[in-house]
């Protein structure tokens, strides 16, 4: 089997696990997690230079941090089957003595997760303390994050932004899923955030776009150009165009499934545009 | 009755300030992180020494606390440095998430804690903080008495592994215990033996808890005075044992009574030995500007209302 078919078949599994696991508990957020799948599809098996075993340390490897906790079904998904924990563990989302949370946390030692997100705005900060830590331990690999469009609404993110052009953080890739939308709608109507690219290059970040961004070619291409550029002085923002609800097409360009479940129709007319590839859980 | 020779007034923050300048010598892996604050929080020392690992972000908090939980996805011990008032309540969220939920191994260290932090009024002067931090789940809450025991609580978290909140203050305080003393964390220390009432304080409070008891003793009332330096997890066995004996208490702090040690000791008698009770803390209130005597003669944080306090209490058996 290619790579890429490989890569493909993969999301394709992650989009029907997503579907899976929200549909059984009847919660959870769908939309975004099926627009980034994508996303740590080729994160987690193409662009990482990441070691099997989870250590909470990470050092050595290259590293990620979800900020946007609420995508915590495509990230489960994709660590099981990256090999962090079992696959029929997902069967256990969001249900009672799990350890996979509706949010994703540390505390009940799910392997993969470094910190808890959920309150957003968070992650930022802590992916660049993470960055600080592997400078002083004279360690190259990167740290990568993944927030929110509308998460950046959050104040804290900008005082990381300004931290880490401030002080040469360049050794941090801050991927923004940017997908327009937002709870109560679009991300234009909710808090207009202006030019978000023109934002980051002001605050003194350099700024990779990767406009096809569940197109796993594109996001691969666009992923090396980024660490490219680490290592430069500056820190690296990804601004990830995606679809949410990407992969199913009721759920596509829209806020309306951002936390809401699929019913058994709507979940078995999902599955049907996502044929079995690698084996349900 | 034993008693205490004050060895000249330091402020506990430059204890604070001591005992970082010995974690950098001894431990590779302490950083320190400070919210613009340096000279307050008398961090220069280790700046200076330590200029790789030391972090300054500016004025904000919240970006310094999740700086501060990653720093340790890497093994680093950080120490934040802020006023009380930016170091909690301010910064609420993230600690909740990143830091006590996360079981992330930092060290959150608040100076110019409560009233005595003095002029710069209300806005500046947390007396809500014991009560925010010690509500988290895994937190442990430190409030010393003085510069020697600051400094050597200031050591002794480096060793202890998860998240821990580090309270002292801005003014110039008596200064008894020992120097270079051995700082256990969660164990009550008896100052004083007594058997009329017991005396439980924190922080800059216990050295009036000893001026009250010596002024107790004239008067024939024999106090029985427990430093309690952590909060969280508190000592219940040290409170429950001096009660069985005074079978009265009177608490002490420079903080509200609503959340505070006061509350925590309610709590375990009311569980295990039901013991009349006075609080010496604000009642519920903000400050306001003033000397730092001035305020806690005002709001009632003092020798005078400790005694005050006990001889209500004893009325009470």
């Amino acid at each position: 089997m290619s790579d890429t078919k490989h890569l493909e078949d993969l999301v394709i599994q992650v989009r029907r696990d997503i579907l899976r696991m929200v549909h059984k508990v009847n919660s959870g957020h769908p939309g975004g997690s099926l627009g980034c799948t994508e996303f740590f599809v080729a994160l987690y098996n193409k662009i990482m230079d990441r070691k099997d075993s989870f250590e909470m340390d990470g050092i050595g490897e290259d590293i990620f941090f979800l900020s946007n906790g609420h995508i915590s079904p495509v990230f489960y998904s994709v660590l099981a089957r990256a090999g962090y924990f079992p696959v029929e563990e997902l069967s256990t989302f969001r249900l009672i003595d799990s350890r996979l949370q509706g949010h994703p946390t540390t505390h009940e030692g799910l392997p993969g997760v470094r910190v808890a997100s959920g309150s957003l705005g968070q992650g930022m900060s802590v992916a660049l303390g993470a960055a600080l830590a592997k400078k002083l331990n004279n360690d190259n690999h990167l740290v990568y994050s993944l927030h929110g469009d509308g998460e950046l609404q959050e104040g804290q993110n900008w005082e990381a932004i300004m931290y880490a052009a401030g002080n040469n953080v360049d050794n941090i890739i801050a991927t923004i899923d940017l997908n327009g939308q937002q709870i109560d709608g679009p991300t234009d109507v909710v808090l207009p955030m202006g030019n978000l690219k023109e934002k980051f290059e002001a605050f003194g970040w350099d700024v990779v776009e990767i406009n096809q961004g569940n197109n796993l070619e594109e996001i691969i291409k666009g992923m090396a150009v980024a660490k490219n550029k680490t290592g430069k002085g500056k820190p690296v923002c990804v601004m990830l165009k995606t679809v949410m609800g990407n992969g199913v097409d009721f759920m596509m360009h829209t806020h309306a499934w951002h936390g809401k479940a699929p019913n058994d129709e709507q979940l078995e007319k999902g599955l049907a545009q996502n044929a079995e590839t690698l084996g349900d859980y | 009755m034993k008693t205490y020779t004050n060895t000249g007034n330091k402020d506990t923050r430059s204890g604070f300030g001591a005992g970082l300048t010995e974690l950098g010598k001894t431990n590779e892996n302490v950083v320190a992180l400070c919210a613009d604050l340096i000279g307050s929080l008398k961090m220069d020392d280790f700046k200076k020494n330590h200029p790789e690992r030391f972090f300054q972000v500016g004025i904000a908090e919240a970006n310094m606390i999740g700086l501060a939980a990653g720093l340790t996805i890497g093994g680093k011990i950080p120490f934040t440095g802020t006023f009380a008032n930016f170091s909690t309540g301010r910064v609420y969220d993230q600690i909740r998430q990143s830091v006590a939920y996360s079981d992330k191994n930092v060290k959150i260290c608040a100076s110019h804690a409560g009233l005595t932090l003095g002029e710069d009024g209300a806005t500046h002067q947390i007396l809500e903080d014991i009560g925010l931090m010690k509500m988290l789940p895994g937190m442990t809450v430190i409030n010393p008495c003085d510069y020697n025991q600051t400094k050597a609580a200031t050591i002794a978290i480096a060793d202890h592994h998860g998240p821990v909140y580090l309270r002292f203050g801005r003014p110039s305080v008596p200064n008894f215990t020992p120097e270079n003393q051995t700082f256990e964390i969660g164990k009550a220390i008896h100052l004083t033996e007594g058997t009329d009432v017991s005396i439980v304080a924190t922080g800059h409070l216990v050295w009036e808890a000893l001026e009250a008891s010596k002024k107790l003793n004239e008067e024939g009332i024999s106090a029985e005075v427990i430093n309690i330096h952590t909060i969280k997890p508190l000592d219940d066995k040290a409170i429950l044992e001096s009660v069985k004996k005074t079978k009265c208490i009177v608490t002490a702090e420079e903080h509200n009574f609503l959340g505070g040690l006061g509350e925590s000791i309610s709590r375990a008698l009311s569980q295990h030995n039901p013991t009349p009770q006075e609080f010496v803390a604000t009642n519920d209130t903000f400050g306001e500007s003033g000397t730092p005597a001035q305020l806690m003669n005002k709001y009632g944080l003092n020798s005078d209302a400790i005694i005050k306090a006990v001889k209500k209490v004893m009325t009470r058996k």
